[in-house]
Formats: C-alpha cells, structure tokens, sequence
C-alpha cells in the first residue's frame, strides 16, 4: 500500500521532475480569479475609461450621444486659471503638509524609540488621529477653530493674544489653519513606520558608536538616517501622493474657501464632475494630476538614487 | 544606553508637547459634545463642562437619520471587510508563494493604485455603476470598497503567507489535499489572525470612507456616517455646535475601538511592507 502510492506518486513526477512548480501556477488561476475579476472590472477598466472620457465631450445628464473631441479638452485646461490656481494650492499644500508631518513624525517616532514612562500613553494617542474618519478630524478642528466657542481663540484671549479671530474664514489664514489639521491628521502613519524602521536598526551599532564617544547627531547621522532611509523615502513619497490627492478633510474644513483659497484639485474636480457635470473636463483634470504625480515620483525616485551615491 | 539627567528632561518636555498637540483636538471635541446649549453660546468656552448633558445627542438624532446612517456604515464596513477577506485570501497566497508574472504585476498593482487620483476612477465608476443600477444603493458602495481595500489586503496577507512555513503545505500536497484543500485546512487556521487583522482594518477603512459615499448615495436615508455627519454643518458653513460634535464623537468610537485591537497588527504589516518595498 505505502509501497505502492509511493510509485504512483513518483511516477506522476516524473515528467516534469526539472519544475515541480510548474503545473502548479495554471491550476491556481482560480485562486486568483475572485480578486482578479473585481480588480478589472471596478479598477483598472474604470482607470482606462477615466483616460478614454478625457478626450471627450462626456456630460452628466445629457440627452446628446457623448462625441470624441480630441485634445480639446487638455487645450481648454491650459488656459483655465482657475484650475492651476488649484494646482498651485495642490502642490504647496502636498509639500507643505508633508515636510512638517516628516519632521514631526521623526522626532516623535525617536522620542517613542526610548526608554520614557509616557511612552504607552503616547502610543496609544498617536493612533488617535489615524482611527478617525477624515470628516471627524474635520469637524473637530472646525471646533478647535471656531471664532466664539473654539479653544485656541479662548486660549489665546487669555494669553492677551488677540480677539476671535475667524481663522478657517480669513483669507491669509485659512490655508495655514488647514495645513495644520493635514499635519496632525496624517502623523500617526509617518510615525509609527518610522518607528518601525528605527526598531529595525541594530542597537549594538548604536552602542558601539556611544562607546566611540559619538554625540546624539553623528550616531544620528551615522547609524540611524542610513538604516530609516528607505522606510522614510518610501512614506514620504506616499505621503506627497496622498496629501496632493486629499479631498475629505478640507472639503469638511472650508470646502475650499474663503475665495477658492483652499481650493485643492480634488475639490475643484469634484465640483467640475458632479456639480456642474462635467465628466470629460474632469477626467481630463485627473489625467494632468496622474501626469504631475508620475513627475514628481520619478523625481523622487531619481534624488533616491542620487542620495544612494553618497552613503 | 546613558543618557543625561538634562537629556532625560528634554525629551520629557517633548514628549509632553507632542502628547498636547495630538490629544487636545480630541479633547476638546468630547468637551464640547457634553456641554449645554447655553454654555456653547458663552463667549469664554471652559475644558470641563459646566453642567454635563446628554442633550446635544438627543438632538443629533432628531436632526438627522443617524439610525440609518449607523446601520448603513455598519453593513457597507462588514460587507466589504468579508468579502475583501475572503476573496485576497487565496490571491494573496499565490501572490506569497509562487514567483509568477501574475504575483509581480499584482505587488505592482498595489503600489500603483496608491499613486491615482481618485477622480479619474471615481467618474467612469459613476458611468458604470449607473448601468448596473448600483448608484444609490449600498450594494454598489461595498463593491466599491471591496475593490479600495484589496490593495492593502492583499499586501498584508500575503506578508502574514510568507510566515507561514511553506514545509506545512508541501506536507498536505503530498498527503494528496488539492490546492484549495492544502489553503483552506493547513494554511488559513495559521493565518487566521492576519486575516482578522486585515479584516478589521478593511472595516475601519470602509466606515470611515467619505468621498464615494459622497459621490454614489443621494438619499439622505441610504447615506453613511461621514456623509450625513456632513449635513449637520449647513450649507452656509454654520454649524450647530453641540449634536455636530456629538454625532462626530459617535462616529469615532467604532474605529477607535477597533485600532486599539489591531494598532499591533497594523504597525507589523506596515513595518514589513516598508522596509521590503
């Protein structure tokens, strides 16, 4: 019997004895299926559509067939001031949301890295920000915010700092005061990757570059940035994608006021789609956004290389 | 490793400051969930509430379908993280355990679809969902979800596969257990826990998703959370104080809850996500 199975085991073997895997990799197509089908029909065919509608007249609630218009759509763009005003505000507000968030992040992340009583407290109120819906983070800074009966006008009226001032309202300060909820909101990610990465540097370097007689900054320099680099390259590039393609959280903030003030891409192509209908316009405009984001990772990814050079 | 008493301090004193900047938002939204009208109206707004009422709450949920909005979130959150579970499970043990095209082109998916902008999906999704008469409808917002969190969850669990010893499935293959047999008897009670952890994260994912729900539920009984939660700041940008952070508080604490369960989990499938990328 053992003797046997064994045989016929061997001898279904024996024709591909150099790959066992390969017939493996046919029968797991329906292992794939489930996922794969969903992924095509509701992703990449959408993304494909989204690129097709931008060379056309496409409407919402049209009666008229959808006709191709070429690049008119592209030519129209160019010229539309308002859309790289919006641009404008895209890009600064991705840099500008992402370099404190690094910065902050870092330190908080090398803070939590020690030996500190508070840690767990921290830890656990660092995730707050991440665990909450965008819209609630929004509404809560609206609070915080709030002219009247927000806290940071009251505790600046008690410092002798000023009078309730409208500060998601006011021209100048209504993309600062957003900026600020972008930092908080997306800090706990940055920082527990970051986390991550320095608990992956070796502690023994650390301990020999102490005994050494290396200061904090150069182990710093020296033992730790090499070792978070990639984590942190690969979270701050996420990080610009992510901010420059943030809808939510200011849409909930100002809904890109006072003026078109904060009036990220998103929001006007949102607006453009599904207030005024115009879908080929619309798709057209994620089609630049997809293009510049493509730019500014290949960038990245060129300054990676070139950082590479000097380590 | 030695540290100096001054150092010590240091990192105390910004510690504290971080644990300022990220708790007082929190804070003062619980602070102000729980104060009376007339105290909302006072012009020297206090931490602690005077007079602690529940009444901001009662009057959230006359304002608005909260009921519904809490049971639609509730069923697009658990349908989605099912179904995403159970669909990457199998995808992402291929993607773990066998080098093909298939698995590659897969991992590259995943990071590409991080990189587009969800308006060019967003409008051919509309066009496509109003064909199938999923606009409006949960249905049609849970396959969406499904689709959103599969990135994410097939890149966890295929990071909980590779943990698995592959010894144990080459042992089941040749006690003669098919594929799908060896997957769903020897690997899965293994993965079991990263498959609960991608599941939790898929739900908190999906309940607090805003933008779809904005774009494909017009009825106001048919909306979730975020979206009704939206409907209590008026069109003029007024706000009524105390039901807004009321209801905004509510709609924390599920999400809340689950983190605190999986924060490990998460931080684990990051840690290896990032540093393999």
């Amino acid at each position: 019997m053992t003797w046997a199975s064994a045989t016929r085991r061997s001898a279904t073997q024996t024709p591909d004895a150099g790959g066992r895997r390969r017939p493996v990799d046919h029968g797991a197509w329906f292992l794939v299926l489930p996922a794969l089908i969903p992924i095509l029909v509701l992703s990449v065919g959408p993304l494909l559509y989204g690129i097709a509608l931008a060379f056309t007249d496409a409407q919402s609630g049209r009666s008229a067939p959808t006709r191709w218009i070429g690049a008119l759509n592209f030519q129209d763009l160019l010229h539309d001031a308002l859309f790289w005003e919006s641009f404008r505000i895209g890009l600064l507000w991705a840099v500008g949301v992402t370099v404190p968030q690094f910065l902050l992040a870092l330190g908080l992340a090398l803070l939590l890295n020690q030996d500190l009583r508070l840690r767990p407290l921290a830890r656990a109120l660092a995730i707050i920000p991440w665990a909450m819906p965008e819209v609630v983070v929004g509404i809560m800074w609206r609070l915080v915010y709030n002219p009247d009966a927000g806290i940071l006008n009251e505790t600046l009226r008690d410092l002798g700092l000023g009078d309730g001032h409208d500060w998601l309202s006011g021209l100048g300060t209504a993309l600062p005061a957003v900026l600020v909820v972008g930092v908080w909101a997306g800090m706990p990610q940055t920082t527990v990757a970051l986390l991550a990465g320095l608990q992956n540097t070796p502690r023994e370097l650390h301990e020999a570059a102490a005994v050494d007689g290396a200061g904090a900054w150069r182990r710093f320099r020296t033992v730790t940035w090499p070792a978070l680099r990639p984590v942190a390259l690969a979270i701050t590039a996420l990080n610009l994608i992510w901010n420059f393609n943030s809808f939510a959280l200011v849409y909930v903030l100002t809904n890109g006021g006072p003026g078109g003030r904060t009036r990220l891409p998103m929001l006007f192509a949102y607006e453009e789609a599904f207030r005024y209908g115009q879908f080929g316009y619309a798709a057209a405009m994620g089609c630049v956004m997809v293009a510049v984001i493509s730019v500014l990772l290949a960038v990245f990814l060129v300054g990676r290389i070139g950082g590479g050079d000097e380590s | 490793m030695r540290t100096s008493t001054g150092a010590r301090a240091g990192q105390y004193v910004a510690l504290l400051a971080y644990l300022v900047f990220l708790g007082f938002p929190f804070l003062w939204l619980i602070s102000t969930a729980f104060k009376s009208p007339r105290e909302l109206g006072t012009l020297h707004p206090t931490w602690i509430p005077r007079h602690p009422t529940f009444a901001n709450f009662r009057q959230a949920f006359d304002e608005q379908p909260l009921p519904h909005a809490v049971l639609n979130s509730l069923l697009a959150a658990l349908g989605a993280a099912l179904i995403a579970v159970v669909i990457a499970t199998p995808m992402a043990w291929v993607m773990a355990r066998r080098r093909t095209l298939l698995a590659r082109a897969a991992t590259g998916w995943v990071v590409v679809s991080q990189a587009f902008p969800f308006v060019l999906v967003i409008i051919p999704l509309f066009l496509v969902l109003k064909n199938l008469r999923l606009i409006d409808s949960l249905a049609g917002l849970v396959l969406v979800y499904v689709v959103r969190s599969l990135p994410f969850a097939l890149w966890m669990l295929a990071g909980y596969v590779r943990a698995v010893p592959a010894e144990l499935e080459e042992a089941a293959a040749v006690d003669g257990a098919g594929k799908l047999r060896t997957l769903v008897s020897v690997t899965a009670p293994l993965l079991a826990p990263g498959i609960v952890a991608t599941a939790l994260f898929a739900f908190v994912t999906a309940w607090n998703e805003f933008f779809f729900a904005l774009v494909l539920l017009k009825t106001p009984e048919k909306q979730t959370l975020p979206v009704v939660l939206t409907h209590f700041i008026g069109a003029e940008g007024v706000a009524d104080l105390g039901p807004l952070a009321a209801a905004a508080f509510l709609a924390t604490l599920p999400s809340l809850v689950v983190f605190a369960l999986i924060q490990r989990r998460i931080t684990g499938g990051m840690l290896t996500g990032a540093v393999k990328s």
